[in-house]
């Protein structure tokens, strides 16, 4: 018993040094968004003022849109490619699964930059040949567009890294639903189609959703394939890049503490909703 | 159920297109000239290079064992708390990977520079007074010739603090998978083996390290992997003097350097690299294997 209770002990102070390590950083870092000089260790005083340049930063914010636009575009691409290709592969053979989940895993195991590079390779590539193609087929086929290097490009890289991750996200939830589901819906009258939009679809719903949060997160996180792929474009992390390069004012704070309010409310609110709903269908069935 | 497999054809071509097609022509200028010819060169002149993948590896071999030592315990002690607490507690250790890890990292920059926090801390604690002190003792006692005139300990720009970057930004990849794996180990079998008269090392080597392999290895490669292939890290933490492969190949695409078949010919190394890696830690590459993150 005594030992039990030493071990608990131990354990707390251990979480609590881990932790520490964890948010010592981030604590730091917002602390200094309030600091009125530009030095990064002595505080001065205390300041709003770097919030509102912030919000003046016009850099800043294009980028955010951009960002966000992207962000909800490639998320919403890849999740409809993403789950139509989850219901496809279950269909198929074993061989034929076998080899797409191990091309799917390839963007997932590849380093980033790899994966980044041969992006710009692919789409440097695209821009020689169809420069090539407009000079010397005749008029009426030069239709390839040259230029694709900034949002185009973006946006195939970022539909491509979270592609997988839908598929991932939405297969084992196929694999584990009731396929009477479907049948008994068949029997009661529905055709092939509406047994889907009615039956399998709301089934998936929930998967087909996390995957779609996921891919968002993940493309608003994106740095390393973006960099490679954006040409002149700055999405947020971009931005944020070049502004760490630049060693400069304490606007970036200020960025990273909204940042980070924004996330934790995101996931308290989620939280919270979820704990709700376990506590309402654990009373549900009590009821019953 | 019917499941149309066409429903899947324009992933597949997607994927072949954007996935595959840019690897063989990585592979294409790792083999080739600027004029497009075969070559072996780029391959020859990795060699030059070899210092810095070696560095690459030992420092993220170091952040992936440091990782590993750490997270073993905070994830058995974590998979041990009552369920509500576990999920508050994951929630806490997932939080700080919201944060981009640009600003992670640049918050480490502030924290370990010369003048940064870190050392003054250790100036308000009267730390160098007291190095200083006790090298100047040593001096004078053996004729060592200690340093005496210390004002800072220099952190920043060391390839510490590179393994530190790394291992601040991806040890939630290790604790995750661990967690996973090991919240699924039930407490009988603990007692089981404590009943049969195991000590605690006995246990850990026996029962909880083989229980929780799967764990283990994919928190090896989430870890190794980008650590491996980091460029960020190097950049903002480790100075000029701590260049990574990461480095290399971005300055040969988008810095001055400006070779894409030489930066095509690491890539792959780096890609080999990574290949073999997974392959000693022996990631099945099963559905489970990134269950813990995703």
């Amino acid at each position: 018993m005594m030992g039990k209770r030493r071990g608990s002990a131990l354990m707390r102070a251990y979480l609590v040094l881990l932790f520490s390590f964890f948010y010592l950083p981030i604590v730091v870092l917002m602390a200094y968004s309030f600091n009125e000089s530009k030095s990064r260790s002595n505080f001065t005083g205390f300041t709003f003022k770097w919030y509102e340049s912030l919000f003046h930063n016009d850099m800043i914010l294009s980028a955010l849109g951009l960002s966000l636009a992207l962000a909800l575009i490639s998320a919403v691409i890849a999740t409809v490619v993403g789950t139509m290709a989850a219901i496809g592969i279950s269909g198929m053979g074993r061989k034929s699964r076998l080899i797409i989940n191990n091309v799917s895993y390839i963007p997932v195991v590849n380093p980033e930059i790899i994966t980044g590079v041969s992006l710009m390779l692919l789409f440097v590539a695209w821009s020689g040949a169809a420069a090539w193609w407009n000079q010397n087929a005749p008029a009426f086929l030069r239709f390839f567009p040259e230029d694709v290097i900034g949002f185009p490009s973006l946006l195939i890289a970022h539909i491509s890294f979270c592609l997988p991750y839908v598929i991932f996200n939405v297969a084992p939830k196929l694999r584990q639903m009731d396929v009477r589901l479907y049948e008994a819906a068949l029997d009661l009258g529905c055709n092939h189609r509406q047994a889907f939009f009615k039956v399998v679809l709301p089934e998936l719903a929930p998967a087909i959703f996390s995957a779609f949060l996921i891919s968002l997160t993940y493309s608003i996180d994106d740095f390393i394939i973006s960099y490679f792929t954006c040409g002149t474009l700055q999405t947020l992390p971009i931005a944020i890049y070049s502004m760490t390069r630049k060693k400069v004012s304490p606007e970036i704070n200020a960025l990273s503490t909204i940042m980070f309010l924004v996330i934790l409310a995101i996931i308290l609110i989620s939280n919270l909703a979820d704990s709700r709903r376990a506590r309402y269908k654990a009373a549900k069935k009590e009821e019953v | 159920m019917r499941r149309d497999t066409r429903l899947a054809y324009p992933y597949v071509v997607w994927m072949v297109i954007f996935i595959a097609v840019p690897l063989l022509i990585v592979a294409y200028f790792a083999f080739t000239d600027k004029t497009g010819q075969f070559t072996l060169d780029n391959l020859r002149q990795i060699g030059e290079y070899a210092p810095v993948f070696l560095r690459s590896l030992l420092l993220a071999a170091r952040a992936t064992v440091i990782c590993l030592v750490l997270a073993f315990p905070a994830a058995w002690w974590l998979s041990r708390l009552r369920a509500n607490h576990q999920r508050i507690m994951l929630m806490l250790v997932m939080l700080p990977m919201w944060m981009n890890f640009l600003l992670r990292t640049y918050a480490w920059m502030t924290l370990l520079e010369n003048n940064g926090l870190l050392n003054r801390l250790f100036g308000a604690m009267h730390l160098f007074d007291l190095v200083n002190g006790v090298n100047a003792a040593l001096n004078g006692l053996f004729g060592c010739s200690l340093p005496t005139g210390i004002t800072y300990f220099p952190m920043i720009n060391t390839s510490g603090a590179v393994v530190l970057g790394m291992v601040y930004n991806y040890l939630p990849y290790m604790i995750l998978p661990l967690y996973t794996i090991m919240v699924k180990i039930d407490n009988s079998e603990i007692e089981a083996a404590q009943d049969l008269g195991a000590n605690t090392r006995m246990i850990l080597t026996r029962v909880l390290i083989p229980m929780s392999t799967p764990g283990i290895s994919t928190g090896i490669t989430m870890v190794f992997v980008p650590s491996v292939s980091t460029f960020i890290i190097s950049r903002m933490l480790g100075g000029g003097g701590n260049m990574l492969v990461g480095d290399l190949i971005e300055l040969q695409f988008l810095g001055n350097s400006y070779n894409y078949n030489l930066g095509s010919a690491m890539s792959l190394v780096l890609m080999v690299i990574v290949l073999l890696c997974m392959g000693v830690t022996n990631t099945s590459g099963g559905e489970d294997g990134i269950e813990g993150v995703v």
